[in-house]
């Protein structure tokens, strides 16, 4: 991820003067005035911000529009591979992507605890832009808060997102079938376990890096190819089993998978062994599993390897015809079982 | 590896990749590149390499006089 | 990962499948005692590559699951209290004492904190000088090395907002009790590997011979269940009923010296009870009296009481093995993860949540 704004260079606000958010800068006042116009108005600088309304005016490219939000809560705000920022930017982009849509703009609400470092504040909005940058998406509107110190966890942010659907097709979990291929677009459990790496309490030295990114340009890729994709979901909380657990759910369908054929990197593994965790329950921030008919998989994978070269998309099982729905594994030992979703919140919040 | 004491002896244990600081205080035989069994942050014994291939050595025998009893392969 | 794929091999798991086939030949019931082995077996299906007339049978180690609901009670008591910092394993976090659980008491406004080891509680008191800093100190011997050794630090480092609240329950007195029961199924058992890991195998001799029945000290990877099981099964064939090593690569027959040492210094054997069970003579650590400054059911005067379990859990003859968690009427429909009746589906180590997450709430999945 280029950072194409030095967060160590001279912040825009005096640090001097207020090196932390304080109450007046939620206030609506001159405080709160020179916060956006220095900081968020400065990193996400565009026409349409720029024109200082209540609301972004839009032109929109004809056809049908795809709308999304999201909440970021993750703690803590900086992790290896990525922050709140850039996280909020590519998950929005990527929710998105899974309906097959050309992500164009972003609103960006800010709710900042009293007593958050400008310092800090400032790295995370330069991230966002260069997230922004990166996915070929402006932010055009937002909104500032203040909450009292104690009441916020440093920073939470909402994002909402449009994009243009360039393409005819349905996708989504009405549209899988049985027989289509499960395809995942690369190893598992990066994020969840990098973020757990720095929690305090249960911290250790790792280099697992978050593999928070978006995931737009691929899927794009895959529709411009006249791949007919059937459903595509992002793996976030709840990792692959709440992905395939919901969409076997609504589509009725049984899912049919290879423990075998699913990556999952050493160190991931070894972390998730020593915590007791299960990487299939693990949160992704750049990762999504897509189901095509079979006939369309290999070309799918390798349109998606083509683009990649620190993971491998791979073909995970397929879809079955059998009730109920669930999710089946077929473990490495050759029994098989029920893959089930997470039940409750032992994870400190991911994302 | 730190401390003086045993007893308060820590180190730095690698699993996979992962590494975390781990209490040595019960491993005082314990040298860098030993493998073994950690819970909740305590070294609790050392793994016998020796011990190690235990399991598929077990199934060889087990092999083996299995096809002495059958009067061979 | 060294030392854990190998021991998820496949193709060897057939040939050991395919041995004990070929030594057994009459119906034999094993219990694995330890939690962390039952999800091994569920997690990998082990019980599905065995000969059908060899059953397994589920055992009571799972610390969280036999804490009693007094003391979960009592820990929410304290978790509640102003100027206290409250510390647990992930586990016990979510297990329901009489009207709510520890997380629940956090939402309310409690401090309530995930750690991984005791110490971290240590290291918390002592960065919170202001606060009251309470330990659950749940486990089996396998945890009592490090509960001990935070009290031990806590008292030379004069931490004096520390204490924990103990609930440490001991292996061997359960499986004697299981044993004298007259509903007792079980023939061989596979021990706790990490539990022998610090206090050794001699303690079970007595048990084999007095019960006849074998005792295989065995690991937690789906080989050493594996082999743990031939090896025991070899044993019923042969009416051999010894004590045996299948996990020799991290267990001694003296144990840990180090560790024993300390508890012994730290902790005196107590009578315990267990939920689901019942009280055990001497199947408990407490603190010794030199430590007595250091227990907080002592610092905070709680009052011992007795409380009702909920009717409908069964937990008492899931941990006994009496009885099959989806044998129980509420398994998959009053009781979920969500909502769990008992602690046998809260714990990781919960045969009941085993069941519920790999095998669904049905029966076995025929794929």
């Amino acid at each position: 991820m280029g950072d194409t704004l030095n967060f160590n260079a001279a912040c825009p606000i005096p640090i001097g003067q207020y090196p932390r958010i304080q109450l007046a800068h939620g206030g609506g006042g001159k405080l709160m005035h020179n916060l956006v116009e220095g900081m968020f108005l400065k990193a996400f600088g565009n026409e349409t911000l720029d024109a200082r309304h209540d609301s972004a005016v839009l032109n929109m490219p004809p056809g049908r529009l795809a709308f999304t939000t999201d909440s970021y809560v993750v703690r803590p705000l900086i992790f290896p591979g990525g922050d709140i920022g850039s996280m909020s930017v590519f998950g929005t982009v990527n929710d998105l992507a899974m309906s097959g849509a050309k992500p164009l703009y972003l609103s960006a609400a800010f709710i900042l605890e009293e007593g958050l470092s400008m310092e800090t504040l400032w790295q995370i909005v330069c991230s966002m832009r260069a997230a922004a940058d990166r996915c070929g998406v402006q932010i055009v509107t937002g909104d500032t808060k203040v909450v009292d110190k104690g009441k916020g966890d440093g920073l939470f942010i909402n994002t909402a997102g449009i994009g243009v659907m360039e393409h005819a097709l349905l996708i989504g979990p009405a549209s899988v079938r049985a027989g289509d291929a499960i395809l995942i677009s690369g190893d598992l459990g990066r994020h969840g376990m990098a973020v757990m790496s720095v929690r305090q309490g249960l911290g250790f030295e790792a280099t697992l890096q978050s593999d928070c990114a978006p995931v737009a340009a691929p899927v794009l890729e895959l529709l411009a190819a006249g791949i007919e994709i059937h459903c595509l979901r992002d793996l976030t909380r709840g990792g692959l089993a709440s992905a395939l657990n919901e969409i076997a759910q609504t589509a009725r369908l049984r899912m049919l998978i290879e423990e075998k054929l699913i990556p999952v990197r050493e160190d991931v593994h070894a972390a998730c062994e020593m915590l007791g965790l299960d990487p299939l329950l693990v949160a992704c921030e750049g990762r999504f599993v897509a189901f095509v008919p079979p006939k369309d998989a290999g070309r799918a994978l390798a349109i998606l390897n083509g683009r990649q070269t620190d993971t491998a998309a791979v073909c995970i099982g397929e879809v079955g015809s059998q009730t109920p729905p669930m999710v089946v594994l077929r473990t490495v030992m050759g029994p098989s079982r029920i893959l089930d979703m997470a039940s409750g919140e032992q994870l400190p919040r991911i994302c | 590896m730190s401390g003086d004491e045993p007893l308060s002896r820590t180190g730095k244990v690698d699993f996979g990749g992962i590494v975390k600081e781990v209490c040595l205080a019960y491993v005082p035989e314990a040298k860098v590149g030993d493998y073994v069994i950690v819970h909740v942050g305590f070294a609790l014994s050392l793994v016998e390499e020796s011990e190690a291939m235990q399991v598929f050595q077990y199934l060889k025998e087990m092999d083996e006089l299995a096809g002495l009893k059958e009067g061979g392969p | 990962m060294k030392y854990l794929d190998e021991y998820r091999d496949a193709g060897t798991a057939r040939q050991y499948a395919r041995e004990i086939a070929r030594v057994t030949t009459r119906p034999w019931s094993i219990m694995e005692v330890c939690g962390g082995q039952t999800h091994s077996i569920l997690k990998f299906g082990i019980d599905q590559l065995l000969p059908q007339r060899i059953t397994l049978i589920h055992g009571p180690g799972c610390p969280v699951c036999v804490t009693p609901l007094e003391l979960i009670d009592q820990a929410l008591e304290i978790a509640a209290r102003p100027k206290t910092i409250f510390c647990s394993f992930g586990d016990m976090l979510r297990v329901p004492g009489s009207r709510a659980d520890l997380l629940s008491v956090k939402a309310a406004g409690g401090d309530v904190r995930m750690v991984y080891s005791p110490l971290d509680a240590v290291r918390i008191a002592a960065e919170n000088p202001g606060s009251e800093v309470v330990f659950f100190a749940v486990g089996f011997e396998t945890t009592a090395p490090a509960t001990a050794m935070a009290v031990f630090q806590a008292a030379r480092k004069g931490v004096r907002n520390f204490s924990i609240l103990v609930s440490h329950v001991l292996v061997p007195p359960a499986m004697e009790a299981l044993l004298s029961s007259p509903q007792c199924r079980v023939q061989g058992f596979l021990a706790a590997g990490h539990v022998c890991a610090v206090m050794g195998c001699a303690e079970y001799e007595p048990i084999a011979a007095k019960y006849h029945v074998p005792i295989v000290v065995t690991g937690f990877e789906p080989l050493d269940i594996l082999q743990g099981v031939l090896m025991c099964v070899c044993q019923l064939e042969q009416g051999r009923a010894e004590v045996e090593n299948q996990y020799a690569r991290a267990v001694r027959r003296t144990g840990n010296p180090a560790a024993r040492e300390l508890i012994s210094q730290v902790f005196t054997v107590v009578p315990r009870k267990w939920r689901g069970v019942g009280e055990i003579p001497k199947s408990g650590l407490g603190l010794r009296e030199a430590y007595g400054a250091f227990d907080a059911a002592k610092k905070f005067g709680l009052t011992d009481r007795a409380v009702a379990e909920p009717a409908e859990c069964l937990s008492g003859l899931v941990l006994q093995g009496q009885i099959k968690p989806p044998e129980c009427p509420a398994f998959g429909k009053n009781c979920t993860p969500e909502h769990p009746l008992g602690a046998t589906m809260v714990s990781s180590e919960g045969a009941c949540a085993a069941y519920y997450r790999y095998r669904g709430r049905a029966a076995e999945v025929t794929v």
